[in-house]
């Protein structure tokens, strides 16, 4: 038994099913999260990815199976009770709030527990943001918007983030702002499931990687095998 | 200037002065609208209908309990705000999925069954309101005569205008209600309650219009039909405005009043129905209104 399979899971997803009204995307997702862990979902296209984290937060319209939180069953929770546990979401589509400022927009998800990051830390890790706080969330550049969405979920004290692809459409030096910024997190202690499609960003921050196929985790392989394990990963992902 | 048009200055001052009155009944009632609408995503139609019980909630705090216009003026609007929340709860809450057309439907019912049941009760007559003590008499200004009341009207109709807009655009709860305005999923995905949030919402849109009502006894008397008279004009402010904007409804409330004063000198025929036809030149030219998104 390896080191983290003696010790209860931070996330322990099993079975989980979604559907968005008639249609059925997920059919039994399993996985484990523990405590300070970095962990990735990998997958093509519509394999399921951004549906997993939504059904994990409660968001998917209807969804099936069991996701525990540390050990508490969350499958029958609202969004917002789920939220209160300590789990925080960075959506795809980043979210940010037009009629919002930039500094509102940081301060929207209330404190859900104690030990988020100060306002003062978050601006240090974020120097744009401290800039631009007076401005419209909306008016900031795409990488801008993607650190105000990581950042205003630090505040929050929740120890789960769900990232869902921090680096889409960004240009490489934000890429590697973004690889730094998940770095610094996991040193705090922060546990993070990321979606990613650029693996090799995934690499350079992940402990772990579940590969996503049709709705399933069809493959599970830790960060230290990811060369051997290349081209498998690579008919997967179909790069 | 004014003798070359024929009109004297007290006449215009006077309609002014009226313009700006029912500019802030307007104001006031489109505002509760727009938060309404902004949240809920429901035209509320039933909006004339509590601005009525507002005013005779007023008339029966009187009537019925001695309680006077100060205290009215407080109790009315929470008496209405507590129904609008059941009727929220109720029913409203039930539609929030379902096209706009629903919401626009159950509240026009509720509003015919509002009225319909305070006509039974009450017929159509209208029945009187004495305009409180402090604010009885007025100002001479030299140029036209202010009554007390009137004024009051327009300042606590101002006030009550910009103590809104104050608390939805500059303050922390005003910043999750254009959150939830945005994007109520994501909102509620951070842990805040928004189906609480839209219920205090619509109870303080409808509270609103109970305080218009309370304002309005005074002026003009308590009726059944007095909210389904004016709610038709409102409307038109609203979609001159737009929906999309607290300070645009405000704004154009107001405007509109003084548009419709100023229409009274000069062309008096035309006071009836110049918001309409200002409606149908914006539908055209902005249909999104002056404020607007564009969708
Ligand atoms: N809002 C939606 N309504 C209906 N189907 C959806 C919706 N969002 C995603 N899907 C479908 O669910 C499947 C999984 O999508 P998604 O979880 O977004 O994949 P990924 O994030 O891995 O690209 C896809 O087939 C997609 O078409
Ligand atoms: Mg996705």
């Amino acid at each position: 038994m390896t080191e983290a399979a003696r010790t209860e899971p931070l996330l322990r997803v099993r079975g989980l099913e979604g559907w968005y009204g008639e249609s059925h995307v997920l059919h039994g997702i399993d996985f484990d999260v523990h405590e300070g862990e970095v962990v990735t979902l990998l997958g093509r296209n519509g394999a399921g990815k951004t549906s997993t984290l939504l059904g994990i937060m409660g968001i998917l319209p209807r969804r099936a199976g069991s996701v525990t939180f540390e050990g508490v069953e969350t499958i029958g929770m609202q969004p917002r009770q789920i939220a209160r546990q300590g789990i925080a979401i960075c959506p795809e589509e980043r979210g940010i709030f037009s009629s919002l400022s930039v500094e509102e927009n940081l301060m929207l998800p209330p404190r859900i527990k104690d030990g988020g990051l100060s306002v003062e830390r978050i601006y240090d890790l974020f120097p744009n943001l401290r800039e631009r706080r007076r401005s419209q969330g909306t008016k900031l550049s795409g990488g801008e918007q993607q650190m105000l969405a990581i950042a205003r979920i630090l505040r929050t004290g929740s120890r789960l983030l769900l990232l869902d692809e921090p680096t889409e459409g960004l240009a490489p030096v934000i890429v590697q702002q973004i690889g730094h910024t998940i770095g610094a997190l996991k040193s705090e202690g922060f546990t993070i499931v990321l979606v990613e499609q650029n693996f090799r960003f995934a690499a350079s921050v992940a402990d772990r990687h579940h590969v996503v196929e049709q709705g399933r985790v069809i493959d599970v392989i830790p960060n230290a095998e990811l060369d051997a394990n290349m081209d498998k990963l690579h008919g997967y992902l179909g790069v | 200037m004014f003798d070359l048009l024929g009109i004297s200055p007290q006449v215009l001052m006077g309609q002014l002065l009226l313009g700006l009155i029912n500019g802030s009944f307007y104001a006031v009632l489109s505002l509760g609208l727009a938060v309404i609408f902004g949240l809920l995503n429901i035209i509320n139609f039933a909006h004339g209908a509590l601005y009525m019980m507002g005013a005779f909630v007023a008339w029966m705090l009187l009537s019925y309990l001695g309680v006077g216009y100060w205290w009215a003026l407080i109790l009315s609007p929470l008496i209405v705000g507590v129904f609008g929340i059941v009727l929220e709860r109720t029913m409203l809450s039930r539609l929030y999925k379902l096209d706009h057309l629903y919401g626009l439907l159950l509240t026009f019912g509720l509003a015919l069954i509002i009225q319909g049941l305070f006509r039974n009760y009450y017929g159509i007559s209208g029945l009187p309101y004495q305009i409180p003590e402090a604010l009885s008499g007025g100002q001479n200004l030299g140029f036209m005569f202010l009554p007390n009341y009137r004024a009051w009207v327009v300042a606590a109709s101002a006030v009550v205008c910009f103590g809104t807009w104050f608390m939805i655009e500059k303050t922390r709860l005003g910043a999750y209600l254009r959150a939830a305005t945005e994007n109520p999923v994501l909102v509620g995905a951070f842990g805040i309650n928004v189906p609480l949030m839209i219920m205090l919402t619509y109870g303080f849109g409808v509270a609103l219009a109970g305080f218009a009502g309370v304002l309005a006894a005074p002026i003009y008397s308590v009726n059944p039909n007095m909210g389904a008279d004016l709610i038709i004009v409102v409307f038109a402010v609203v979609v001159i405005g737009g929906m999309g904007s607290i300070m645009g409804a405000i704004l154009t409330g107001y405007v509109l009043g003084l548009v419709e004063g100023l229409t009274r000198v000069f062309y008096p025929e035309g006071s009836a129905v110049v918001i309409f036809v200002i409606m149908a030149i914006v539908l055209l030219i902005k249909p999104e209104g002056l404020f607007g998104k564009a969708a």
